[in-house]
């Protein structure tokens, strides 16, 4: 199947002989990086700014009864206090999704009720950061504290506290929604007959796997600053993922025209998910309409830690049934996910937990069903990956143990148990976000590939199920994996572009480039459809004045999708300097080809600055431009194959990551160290989360340890030997064969390292994360060391 | 207060609030945006800058401690069309995601490649450690800081 993949893709490859795609063009905006130019939001200083803080909740639930300002309000640099009585009572979600979004609005700017501990009480803005906190201070507010609920396990009891007993607590699509038994989402559905197989199958094997909160990280925490233009717009400078998004709920959450609001993103220092949510935003515009004056509000790390948002913890059920061929007879998933006190994009991750992984398996008998429900704690958002980490940290870990108990290897089994092309799977069409999904062929699949060659390169057959004595143990571990690319039938992305004088190019985006480098990879593709080379696009994107709406970066779909509309857009500018270049020539355009930034004649040629100047200023003179949207009907798989290394000191309990091997199929690598660069990154977010990152709370609900002493990433010191592989394969539906890479990679490292750690020491961990305690409190029960 | 500094190779004079005002926001209001705020608590190396060629946190760093001092910005290492030697390897290595992380990575390097022209890996991690990346996997900022030392090497052979 693989060679007929590379096969298929070579061929396109020698035909479309790719000039700018499939090379690793340097970052269309590396030089104002590395340059430390003032591109990021906390850069731009305007003359009069005024500083926000926020007024945290010190309780986990609680009414507020009496909020008084006035001292607050008297200090000298005081500009505006705003408690819940000053902004308008309008729920909104924060979840930066398309509209109506698929998450209950169950949030206001700030409210009466506190509901969990780093909750909003009221912010203030003043001349300088120091006013702005010791008028914190000086803020009233008296309290009636309410019972929390700290463990997602007893949100459904019947008599719990109500977390939302606001009657405004809605969701805007017609889908479950208890707030009531605080359930924020349900999903239950059934394909074929699972209870029946799985009492007829040969092994069944069921567990229960605990996956935990962490926190993106991003090292530019939230920013944002409002002001007003001359005109009196505001304007909303942001560090987001989605500045079309940005404008809708901004203008829906204080009851103003869209009209009235420009978006700008500039860079954004890393996001991850966590500014797909429009979190500060709209109390920095109610400040800024308060104040008349621009506003800017930066998170402190600490808040970023306890008032953005997290990963959504799960427990997760699963049951699988395999008959003695190794075939797959029955999948049973039941997930508790805890939402924490919003229920930001709490369906949609819930519903990726069964869409990103139920389909890589030929199973045709499903039951997935879960709850989500409310919980007095920190609250979860969109985090890369979006729920495929937490299913297959439970599925990696338990076909690990089923092949154990049939007696296979995993990799060799792993090669027969997936879909391939030209399949499909029930569940496409069954479970999307949020309602139903699109029903799709798998068109390319390099999954076997990937299996080949990480297998070689971790040295599986040599380093598996070896016996071992003493204090340090190694073992590997490995998973394959799939994600999508673009949300089908309901994202869109757009662009735009006009050619100038000396050939070069303006191209306009919706597309949000957050870090991820997709700036550079549009105008690759833009290029390549041209004939030119890359360095004659000036990009410029997410300016919801300027650029065409695009749905931002998330869901892994920029490349795939916002890579498509500049596909298409190029296209028709190449039509138009084609029409002028037969005028130019006096040839038929069917005579004419383009590349090198000229066009060919029979007879003779035109360069594209002299084409650009015809329109412009000789005959006919028109604006070669053009603009294309576009939508797809398939989400295709990136595939990919995960291996590890582990050594476990048996004395300590403590994991080291020795080697990691990521093999992944993400099409075509437009630009290839770009997406080494995604798989790299999100592997060690992935080994960081699955070894050191973790909330611990206290009794009350509060996050102990937001700071990066106390919440470990990984740095330089602690990284393993990290070999990422790209497999060619080629995605017709997707721009010069793409499809996505972005979120993938942390996918891997959960499920690895467990199974890395059974096959050096026998235990299997079913809860996250693989600290040293947990570990050496498994062997000690355990004591049947391999 | 006023302290006299010299950054980037020039006489500078700066105000302070205090002794004890963090450099990095002192920094940062007489224009040298470039060094970024990550913590503000020394636990990230986002606000790096080199003092007398040493980096610091500049974030946890009192400014009146780099009164008659010479501090480095990102802004001295080089500028738009006349980039350095490691800002370009850092560009070619694919070392830059988001770049927020960067200004504080490129200073630690060059202050790395100043005392040690060719380090091993092991010397690049150590000098880098203290500087938390989330986008890249630090694979390719070593990569880069690699390519760094053996460009300037070549040019320094010249
Ligand atoms: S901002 Fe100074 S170390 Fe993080
Ligand atoms: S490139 Fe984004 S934090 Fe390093």
């Amino acid at each position: 199947m693989f060679l007929i993949c590379v096969n298929l893709w070579l061929k396109k490859m020698e035909k479309n002989n790719f000039q700018q795609v499939g090379k690793s063009k340097i970052k269309v905006d590396g030089q104002a990086l590395v340059t430390g130019q003032p591109v990021f939001v906390g850069d731009f200083i305007i003359p009069g700014m005024l500083w926000a803080k926020v007024l945290w909740s010190p309780h986990s639930h609680a009414r507020i009864k009496n909020i008084d300002a006035s001292e607050a309000e008297k200090l000298p640099g005081v500009k505006a206090v705003l408690t819940y009585k000053d902004v308008p009572r309008i729920p909104f979600t924060t979840a930066g999704q398309g509209a109506p979004e698929p998450s209950p609005y169950d949030s206001f700017i700030l409210d009466n009720k506190v509901r969990y501990l780093g909750d909003r009480v009221a912010a203030v803005a003043a001349e300088t950061e120091e006013i702005a906190n010791e008028a914190l201070k000086q803020i009233k507010v008296d309290y009636e504290i309410l019972e929390p609920i700290l463990d997602p396990k007893n949100s459904r009891k019947k008599n719990a506290p109500v977390i939302h007993d606001e009657k405004e607590a809605h969701m805007p699509l017609p889908l479950a929604y208890e707030p009531k038994k605080n359930i924020c989402a349900h999903i239950d559905i059934k394909i074929g007959d699972a209870e029946k197989t799985l009492k007829e199958s040969d092994y069944v094997i069921e567990h229960e796997y605990d996956i935990h909160y962490a926190q993106h990280t991003p090292i530019e925490t939230h920013i944002s600053t409002a002001y007003f233009d001359v005109h009196g717009r505001m304007v909303i400078i942001t560090s987001t993922q989605v500045p079309f998004h940005v404008r809708r709920i901004v203008a829906r959450s204080l009851n103003i025209p869209v009209q009235k609001i420009r978006v700008i993103k500039p860079r954004i220092g890393g996001g991850f998910g966590v500014k797909q949510e429009v979190l500060i935003e709209p109390l920095v515009a109610a400040l800024a309409m308060k104040t008349n004056q621009a506003v800017c509000l930066k998170y402190t790390r600490s808040e970023e830690f306890i008032s953005s948002r997290c990963r959504h913890p799960q427990v997760i059920n699963l049951k699988t049934g395999v008959q003695k061929d190794g075939t797959f007879s029955a999948i049973d998933i039941g997930i508790l996910q805890n939402n924490g006190a919003y229920g930001s994009h709490s369906l949609t991750i819930l519903c990726n937990t069964g869409s990103k992984i139920l389909p890589l398996f030929k199973c045709k008998n499903i039951i997935f069903d879960g709850d989500v429900v409310y919980t007095n704690l920190p609250v979860c958002g969109a985090y890369r990956g979006y729920g495929a980490t937490e299913g297959y940290f439970a599925m990696g870990i338990q076909l690990d143990e089923m092949a154990e108990k049939i007696g296979v290897d995993i990799v060799e089994w792993s090669k027969k148990i997936h879909i391939s092309v030209g399949e499909t799977s029930p569940v496409f069409a069954a479970l999307g976000e949020g309602v139903e999904g699109v029903e799709q062929n798998i068109s390319s699949c390099g999954l076997d590939k990937c299996i080949e060659l990480g297998a070689k390169e971790i040295n599986w057959y040599q380093k598996r199920r070896k016996t071992q004595t003493g204090r340090y143990r190694r073992g590997v571990g490995m998973v394959i994996m799939m994600q999508g690319s673009s949300i089908p039938e309901i994202d869109m992305g757009a662009a735009f572009m006009k050619m100038n004088e000396d050939g070069s190019f303006n191209l306009l985006l919706g597309a949000t480039d957050l870090g991820t480098g997709s700036d550079t990879i549009m105008s690759q593709i833009a290029a390549e459809v041209l004939g030119t080379a890359t360095e004659k696009m000036l990009v410029y994107s997410s300016d919801t004045d300027l650029t065409p709406f695009d749905v931002g970066a998330y869901a892994s779909s920029t490349t795939y999708l916002s890579g498509q509309a500049v596909l298409k857009t190029a296209q028709k500018i190449k039509e138009q300097i084609k029409k002028v270049a037969a005028e130019m020539l006096k040839e038929p355009v069917e005579n004419l080809t383009v590349h090198e930034g000229k066009v060919f004649g029979k007879k003779g040629k035109a360069t594209f600055s002299e084409i650009a100047n015809y329109s412009l200023y000789t005959k006919h003179q028109h604006q070669i431009m053009a603009g294309e949207s576009h939508i797809t009907h398939k989400s295709p798989p990136p595939f990919s194959a995960h291996f590890g290394e582990v050594e476990v000191d048996t004395l300590t309990g403590k994991v080291r990551v020795i080697k990691y091997v990521a093999a992944v199929d993400c099409g075509t690598a437009i630009n290839p160290k770009s997406a080494e660069g995604q798989t790299e990154g999100a592997v060690i977010n992935g080994i960081s989360y699955a070894l050191c990152e973790r909330y611990i709370f206290n009794k009350k609900g509060k996050m102990l340890n937001p700071n990066f002493n106390y919440y470990k990433i990984f740095s330089t010191m602690d990284l393993p030997e990290l070999k990422t592989i790209l497999v060619p394969t080629y995605e017709p539906t997707g721009p010069f064969g793409a499809k996505s890479v972005s979120e993938i990679g942390i996918n891997g490292p959960c499920p690895v390292i467990a199974n890395a750690i059974y096959d050096a020491v026998g235990v299997r961990l079913y809860k996250a994360p693989f600290t040293p305690d947990k570990v050496l409190e498994a062997i000690k029960k355990n004591g049947n060391h391999r | 207060m006023k302290i006299e500094t010299t950054i980037n190779n020039q006489k500078k004079e700066l105000n302070v609030k205090n002794y004890t005002e963090p450099l990095l926001d002192v920094l940062r209001r007489h224009g040298y945006v470039g060094t970024k705020e990550g913590c503000r608590s020394g636990q990230c190396g986002a606000c790096v800058v080199l003092v007398n060629g040493l980096p610091v946190n500049s974030c946890i760093y009192p400014a009146g401690r780099a009164s008659g001092k010479k501090i480095t910005t990102i802004e001295g290492i080089g500028i738009p069309n006349k980039l350095d030697k490691i800002q370009q390897s850092y560009l070619e290595s694919g070392a830059v995601q988001c770049g927020y992380c960067t200004p504080g990575m490129i200073l630690c390097t060059k202050s790395l490649l100043d005392k040690n022209p060719a380090p091993t890996d092991e010397e690049i991690k150590l000098a880098l450690d203290g500087n938390l990346c989330r986008c890249t996997g630090y694979v390719k900022i070593i990569d880069a800081v690699k390519l760094a030392a053996k460009k300037l090497k070549k040019s320094s052979h010249r």
